[in-house]
């Protein structure tokens, strides 16, 4: 009885575990009410709702590109890591998917997903063997890599995009459903799941948290850092090959505008830059309320000045809120 | 170098050599490295070598070596500043934009109107730095998301400034940086500049109170904390001062090409960081110095003129430039490596 006067101060700090501990219903709500305030901004300016079903379609047929290189950076964050070669790694993905059109859709997609398995494990080589930072390991085979492509295309013709590949980055079916989700929805539940039920799914959060007790307690942490990082070369490969597919043509900036949202859709859906906390499901959060945040800056006619400045403004915003409700749950 | 051999000299003299190889081997090394190559291009130019060179050298390496200074002093204390390019760009359109009468004649104001305007931009660098670093301590958000944050942010205002290259600088401005030089041909002013920004800028605090407190946050924050260190005001201190670089390499920028252009800083963000791990700065904080982020902002921009001299490709020579860097790393990589088997 005596502990009446008490029981809103608990409640509150309950709400507050849970959004600590769930920082998925936060994040669904942030993105409930971007979704609403797009649509509602939309009417406004006559142009009608936002909130229908074609809209949610497209965001999700433009979000799947970010989703997928924002699930290999998840995986690369959480050993702590980072991965800066991610959008130089799609537009490889990309050229070479136009590139070898000509040999069938099959192969094109083969070579592009080998390149950026070439990629992540020169990323991996450098980060778990040779101990270089990964900042500084990815940027500079980013680096190298974007050279390598600009000799690549002056030598060698791209081609048309291969039909198959047009059609799954950017055709839907059954009305509403874009294609690329079947590429992006068996890989978000491979991940989600891997990484909460195999051994490698957890040793991935273990490396991330303490990777010199991992050492001590018999874990091959090299093998683990070397398999995100080819994961993520690979994810971002094919992310590079859905990319092409939507843009019908690649071209060497094809990606660049992927790198920065990839990093901030992984802290947007709460994953620890540090490693060893998160999770890929709020990435795909993040990358959908990215994706929907760029939607309503094209609606609101921004110019670029505005749409960078209030993106950076957002991201700021929406980390500082999720500090804060991960500080004051301790 | 001279700078940082002084305080080993108060120890006794038998044991100090492996000190003082530990911690300054990596610049020495760095500096012979400078040598080398100066020697190899020397030898390698088709004209005749001269303070031209020198000149030009300096010229083309002075915005990466003011990045690389502000970057290192952030690192230094256990951060990243991922905002250094798009603040760079932001000063260098303002410059433009300021230091002529109106953007479509292009005609410029006089030199002291160029100064007074420069003045204001540092000042205005350094409270950019602050603010980031404010930024950093009340949201409790890590280094790398603020300033990648303030990097769209920066990015976007410049645009917003000039949105296409534009504006101009006096000629006497430009010639400050391009071919002034100082009693010798062979002492551009531009390398008089770096040298001075790094006296007194950096020297003034290394080592008093504020220089330390910057490497003891960078090793051991909670032991800088429980030592009395004012640990939010001396992050919101490295920030500034990295601002204050950021717009020094601004200003360079303008000056060395005359124009302003929103993305002309793109590249010094991951340059800068570059240079400052090619100078023996940990990214993990607390170790190293400015005088090796300096001499690794020569050695990257000397390898780009030696490949162009050599008549190499310039794409092949971004992939080689890539490659050296991520090699130099490695190599540091496996040196403290052996270093913590032996240790």
């Amino acid at each position: 009885m005596t502990t009446v006067p008490a029981e809103p101060h608990r409640r509150e700090l309950n709400v507050r575990r849970l959004l600590a501990d769930n920082p998925a219903v936060v994040l669904t709500f942030v993105l409930v009410a971007l979704f609403v305030a797009t649509d509602i901004i939309n009417r406004a300016q006559g142009q009608g709702a936002f909130l229908t079903a074609q809209q949610v379609s497209t965001t999700f047929l433009y979000a799947a590109i970010l989703g997928l290189i924002a699930a290999g950076q998840t995986l690369v964050m959480l050993t702590g890591g980072v991965d800066l070669s991610v959008a130089t790694t799609a537009t490889a993905g990309a050229f070479m998917v136009s590139s070898y059109g000509n040999d069938g859709a099959g192969a094109a997609i083969v070579i592009a997903l080998g390149v950026g398995l070439a990629i992540g494990l020169v990323n991996g080589i450098g980060v778990a063997i040779f101990r270089v930072n990964p900042l500084i390991m990815t940027l500079g085979v980013s680096t190298i890599t974007l050279g390598l492509l600009t000799i690549y295309i002056q030598h060698r013709f791209t081609s048309l995009v291969p039909h198959f590949v047009a059609t799954l980055g950017s055709a839907r079916f059954l009305t509403y459903v874009p294609y690329n989700l079947l590429v992006w929805a068996p890989i978000a539940a491979l991940i989600i799941l891997g990484l909460r039920y195999s051994g490698i799914g957890r040793m991935i959060y273990a490396v991330g948290d303490n990777p010199e007790a991992c050492r001590l307690a018999g874990v091959r942490v090299w093998q683990v850092q070397i398999f995100v990082y080819v994961v993520c070369g690979m994810l971002s490969a094919l992310a590079g090959v859905l990319l092409v597919g939507f843009n019908d043509a690649a071209d060497l900036g094809i990606g660049a505008p992927f790198l920065l949202p990839s990093v901030a859709a992984v802290v947007i859906g709460g994953t620890s830059i540090f490693g060893g906390y998160g999770g890929y499901g709020g990435t795909i959060l993040g990358a959908l309320i990215l994706t929907v945040l760029d939607s309503l800056l094209v609606i609101l006619n921004a110019s670029a000045a505005t749409r960078q400045i209030v993106y950076g403004l957002i991201v700021l915003a929406l980390a500082a809120l999720y500090a804060r409700i991960i500080l004051t749950s301790e | 170098m001279s700078t940082t051999t002084a305080d080993t000299s108060v120890a006794g003299r038998g044991m100090d050599w492996r000190r003082l190889g530990r911690r300054h081997g990596w610049t020495v090394g760095l500096f012979l490295l400078l040598v080398a190559m100066v020697l190899y291009w020397r030898s390698s130019t088709v004209l005749p070598w001269g303070t031209f060179d020198v000149q030009s050298l300096s010229t083309d390496a002075m915005p990466l070596a003011f990045a690389a200074m502000g970057q290192a002093i952030v690192i230094i204390s256990g951060g990243i500043d991922l905002s250094i390019g798009s603040l760079m760009s932001l000063v260098n359109v303002l410059a433009a934009k300021y230091m002529v009468t109106d953007l479509t004649s292009v005609t410029p104001r006089s030199f002291q109107h160029a100064i007074v305007v420069s003045i204001l931009l540092i000042a205005f660098g350094f409270l950019a730095g602050a603010l980031t670093g404010l930024i950093i301590h009340f949201t409790k958000v890590a280094d790398i998301i603020v300033t990648l944050a303030m990097l769209f942010v920066w990015a976007g205002v410049a645009l917003a400034v000039l949105e296409v290259p534009g504006g101009g600088a006096p000629t006497d401005f430009t010639t400050l940086v391009t071919t002034d030089t100082v009693l010798t041909g062979w002492l551009p002013k531009a390398l008089v500049f770096l040298l001075g920004a790094y006296s007194v800028i950096w020297l003034t605090i290394r080592w008093r109170r504020p220089g330390l407190s910057l490497y003891a946050i960078g090793s051991n924050r909670p032991r800088a904390y429980l030592s009395g260190i004012n640990v939010p005001l001396t992050r919101v201190m490295a920030y500034a001062l990295s601002g204050t670089f950021a717009a020094l390499g601004g200003l360079a920028l303008t000056a060395a090409s005359s124009i302003g252009d929103p993305h002309a800083g793109d590249i010094y963000t991951l340059n800068s960081v570059a240079a400052v791990v090619l100078g023996g700065v940990s990214l993990l904080g607390g170790v190293g110095g400015l005088i090796g982020p300096l001499m690794g902002a020569f050695v990257l921009t000397l390898i780009k003129t030696i490949l162009a001299i050599k008549g190499v490709d310039q794409n092949w020579s971004q992939v080689i430039q890539g490659t050296i860097i991520v090699l130099v790393v490695m190599v540091g990589g496996l040196a403290i490596r052996q270093k913590g088997k032996s240790g």
